[in-house]
């Protein structure tokens, strides 16, 4: 059943075009609907089993590979999928009043009930691979929906910069996996779980971590990959909502979680996940400040709220990963919200810039309420009513009591982790205020706008509606979660179940309420006097931002590689030849230094005479002569003579058929120079440097060089008796011929010869085209 | 400007037939003594050469009727087939038999093998590369 779950949003995605196409009066998302409203309530049905343990469902798909469509619910599972098909619906239903019927909703569907199978994919496999490869699929189908108006340019660059960066991610964790299943020897997380002491004791484990660390950071935005998260607010605002908030960015979130058995508790786990977690935090919520566009500053929130609950999984105390579940929860629903209420104003007003907005509170009564609800939650606002308060209550108090005893390291950077999560805090008040406070107050100069401001259709409504009531419902009875979702969540995450009551006071003498009403102090005076301090973003990120540094490698990796390649790919015939024939002399030489391989022996040699020795110094002569004369028709010449020469050393050395063939071979290749060049322009001396010169020198010597000590090593050396003697015992009596070259060649190895004819036809075939194509201008 | 070189002319004719008989002779004996299909073939095309040399492609067209470019594919059916016959007898590809026959007229004691034909198909491709390419170009210029 499970199996069919997932599955069934990019099933039901194969009718929505038919949808689209024939039934043009009612809104498609009316019927895409049904799919994660009953995908919703089929998961509630499995509440009540949650508590007892895990459900398991396996599919058999590559069994040989170890890789199966294995599939399991545990409380972790159980709360994604509940975010995914829950945020799912209220996202669809929004749109449907967001997007007009004049867009191309078939697109837009199918694309999103393909992230949907994939986002369930990847929250409830059991098997390493499996889970990959639904990861991909959200990386795709997310490409897809930031490009959705790629029309737009910056559409198309902000899907590209995600695409980019999570699937350099995505590939990096696909590393980090194949290592993990090679070490633990088995390719399902819950075994990998099992054999945890086989990986942590393994010399991979760094690589393990930081590879697959790699690919949760790149996902979830954090510090550094951070930055396709602003660029893909180009998405239409319910993918906004959907991807970039409540389910997407926190795939990085879920698999840190399913696999903090594994890590946590090793000192690489907590100071890579919570140090970058906190440095995602502070970056995140400051640049937020800075940002002018709504869903600019929404994106940087999110951005920071992430890196806060990194930060959680990475210290890995109970309280903290019951924060941090606590938080993925309470973020879904204040952000997504936030996220809906942006795209009303942005679809009541046409803009989304905060300079150009304010005081929508007296046309737009309803939105600002929810903002307000929204906004006070992301800042963690001392009030009784909302949920990011308790959460981030909880966040500050696991930064107090940092788990994970007696590590040296931990004592050491413990003092500074309450110090970093106010200072993040701080700012994610101040931008929270701001957002609120610059979009529904003041006097905005509203008679600019394209359209006169009022509020939208009650549809559009519905969700923001239903998010905030669970922001207040939560902020009210926090138990009411805590004990079905959250507390199997974090017994799936940290092994056991916490025995833990969510209150919202504390008493006076709490350190994190300190913590948060110094936040809330603080906060107000940087609020007040921003407009002193805002100059200073000119020097922080500066020309330090990981944008530019993306831009500049995104635009250059062209220019760069194609300057590397035409470094040595230069055209020039000669430059390859040299690097060839260096290539060899290098590898020949090393090879004979290497191995010791060079051996001379004397042994075996026959008498020179005198002939053989004038034949050798004209050939040699005429081999010089060659090389050093600037007249082609005596090089052809010359060279001649060195061919002659050679059929005289084999009438010498005994062998009548190759000085037969020689000869005749000599004669008709030099009549065919002669033949060739005589039409040819006048040779010019070509112009090389001396430098040029000498290396051509050098190259062709060394190569002489190694190709006369080969022939001398394996002349010297013999291991094997030479088959010749078969050939002349068997010649008569087998091939019925005297002749043993002869036989040898039509007979006893007659397909070499079979073969060489062949190739003689086709480079006579090769000329006669080539002449017979240009004449009849074909060739030109 | 055309001259009229008959000593040339009269020589060729003799020369060319004495060419051919060598390089029939040095195909022939290519089994038992240096010579084979390959030089044979060379030497046969030398002898076509020194014909066109001297009397020109207008009267070589008249005399040569064989279009050399279709020997090479006859060659190369001729080398394949000898190759392939030995599956006839199921014996592997390229298996050669010979045999002595006795006592014929004339000829005596000759020895037939089947790498003969396998040489003749040999023959007959060189002819036709080397001639196709020495023409092909010839004609060009």
């Amino acid at each position: 059943m499970l199996h069919l779950a997932v599955l069934a949003p990019i099933l039901f995605a194969v009718l929505v075009p038919f949808l689209y196409s024939k039934v043009r009066s009612i809104h498609t998302g009316w019927f895409v609907l049904i799919v994660p409203v009953s995908l919703f309530s089929y998961f509630l049905s499995y509440l009540p089993k949650i508590k007892e343990g895990t459900i398991v469902q396996t599919v058999n798909w590559i069994p040989s590979l170890n890789i199966n469509y294995d599939l399991y619910l545990d409380g972790l599972s159980f709360l994604f999928s509940m975010l995914i098909t829950g945020i799912g619906s209220l996202v669809v239903l929004y749109s449907i009043y967001y997007l007009h019927k004049s867009e191309k909703l078939g697109h837009f569907y199918v694309y999103l009930l393909i992230f949907m199978t994939a986002m369930l994919g990847v929250v409830l496999s059991d098997n390493l691979f499996v889970l990959y490869t639904f990861w991909e699929l959200t990386s795709l189908s997310s490409f897809l929906l930031i490009g959705f108006w790629n029309h737009r340019e910056r559409s198309r660059y902000g899907a590209q910069k995600s695409m980019l960066i999570t699937v350099f991610g995505g590939l990096a964790m696909l590393g980090g996996f194949v290592l993990l299943s090679v070490t633990a020897g088995t390719s399902s997380i819950r075994g990998v779980i099992d054999n945890a002491d086989l990986v942590l004791n393994s010399p991979l484990f760094t690589g393990i971590l930081i590879l697959i660390l790699l690919g949760a950071f790149t996902k979830s935005a954090q510090f550094p990959f951070h930055i396709w998260l602003p660029d893909a607010m180009e998405a239409p605002t319910p993918v906004s909502a959907y991807l970039h908030s409540a389910t997407m960015v926190k795939a990085g979130i879920y698999l840190v979680a399913r696999l903090s058995l594994l890590f946590a508790g090793t000192d690489l786990f907590f100071i890579l996940v919570s140090g970058f977690g906190l440095l995602t935090l502070c970056w995140g919520s400051y640049m937020a400040v800075r940002q002018t566009d709504l869903k600019g500053i929404l994106a940087y929130s999110t951005i920071s709220q992430l890196g806060m609950i990194m930060s959680m999984l990475g210290i890995g105390t109970e309280v903290a990963v019951f924060a941090a579940i606590f938080h993925i929860f309470n973020h879904a629903t204040f952000k997504g919200s936030l996220f809906m209420v942006a795209g009303i104003v942005d679809h009541e007003t046409g803009t989304r810039d905060i300079r150009r907005l304010g005081g929508l509170m007296t046309l737009m009564p309803i939105t600002a309420t929810l903002a307000l609800f929204g906004t006070f939650s992301m800042a963690g606002m001392p009030l009784p009513i909302l949920n990011g308060f308790l959460s981030k209550e909880m966040f500050f108090e696991s930064t107090l009591n940092l788990g994970h005893e007696g590590s040296s390291l931990v004592a050491t950077v413990a003092p500074f982790y309450p110090i970093i999560a106010i200072f993040g805090s701080i700012f994610t008040f101040v931008y929270s205020v701001l957002l609120f406070f610059k979009t529904f107050t003041g006097k905005g100069d509203l008679s600019k706008l394209e359209k006169k401001p009022h509020e939208p259709p009650f549809g559009m409504h519905l969700s923001p509606v239903i998010l905030v009531a669970l922001i207040v419902i939560i902020g009210l009875f926090p138990n009411l979660i805590n004990g079905p979702i959250i507390t199997p969540a974090v017994e799936a995450v940290y092994g056991s179940a916490p025995d833990k009551h969510i209150y919202f006071w504390h008493g006076f003498n709490s350190v994190p309420l300190l913590m948060s009403l110094i936040v809330v102090a603080l906060g107000l005076v940087l609020y007040i006097t921003r407009e002193k301090w805002l100059s200073f973003y000119n020097v922080m990120p500066g020309r330090f931002s990981a944008n530019k540094t993306y831009d500049y490698i995104v635009e250059n990796v062209f220019t760069m590689s194609k300057k590397a390649t035409s470094f040595y790919m230069t055209g020039s015939l000669r430059l390859y030849m040299s690097l060839i024939l260096l290539f060899l002399v290098i590898v020949t030489g090393s090879i004979f230094i290497i191995t010791d391989g060079f051996s001379i022996s004397t042994d075996n040699l026959a008498p020179i005479n005198w002939t053989e020795i004038l034949i050798g110094l004209i050939m040699v002569g005429a081999a010089f002569a060659t090389v050093l004369s600037n007249n082609r028709i005596t090089s052809i010449l010359v060279l001649g003579v060195v061919g002659f020469g050679l059929s005289l050393l084999f009438v010498i050395y005994r062998a009548p058929d190759l000085a037969l063939t020689q000869l005749i071979v000599e004669t008709v290749t030099v009549a065919l120079f002669l033949l060739c060049f005589y039409h040819l322009p006048e040779l010019k001396k070509r112009e090389e440097s001396v430098g040029n010169n000498l290396l051509n020198w050098i190259i062709s010597i060394s190569v002489g060089t190694i190709i006369t000590l080969t022939a001398i090593a394996s002349h010297s050396t013999k291991l094997f008796e030479t088959i010749s003697d078969y050939f002349v015992e068997t010649s008569v009596p087998l091939g019925g011929g005297h002749n043993i070259v002869n036989v040898i060649l039509v007979d006893m190895r007659g397909l070499d010869t079979m073969l060489e004819i062949t190739v003689l036809g086709l480079a006579a075939l090769a000329i006669f085209t080539m002449i017979k194509l240009r004449k009849d201008g074909e060739a030109d | 400007m055309k001259t009229n070189d008959l000593i040339l002319k009269m020589t060729t004719t003799m020369i060319a037939f004495v060419i051919l008989a060598f390089s029939f002779y040095l195909f022939f004996a290519g089994h038992n003594a240096p010579g084979g299909g390959f030089i044979g073939g060379l030497m046969t095309s030398a002898a076509f050469v020194l014909m066109y040399l001297t009397y020109g492609f207008g009267t070589m067209k008249k005399v040569v009727v064989i279009n050399f470019r279709t020997l090479i594919p006859i060659g190369l059916t001729v080398a394949v087939g000898t190759a392939m016959g030995s599956f006839l007898f199921g014996v592997p590809f390229l298996s050669h038999t010979f045999k002595h026959l006795h006592d014929i007229p004339l000829l005596g004691d000759p020895e037939v093998a089947t790498a003969m034909l396998f040489d003749l198909g040999v023959y007959l491709t060189v002819i036709g590369v080397t001639m196709t390419i020495i023409l092909s170009i010839a004609e060009d210029a």
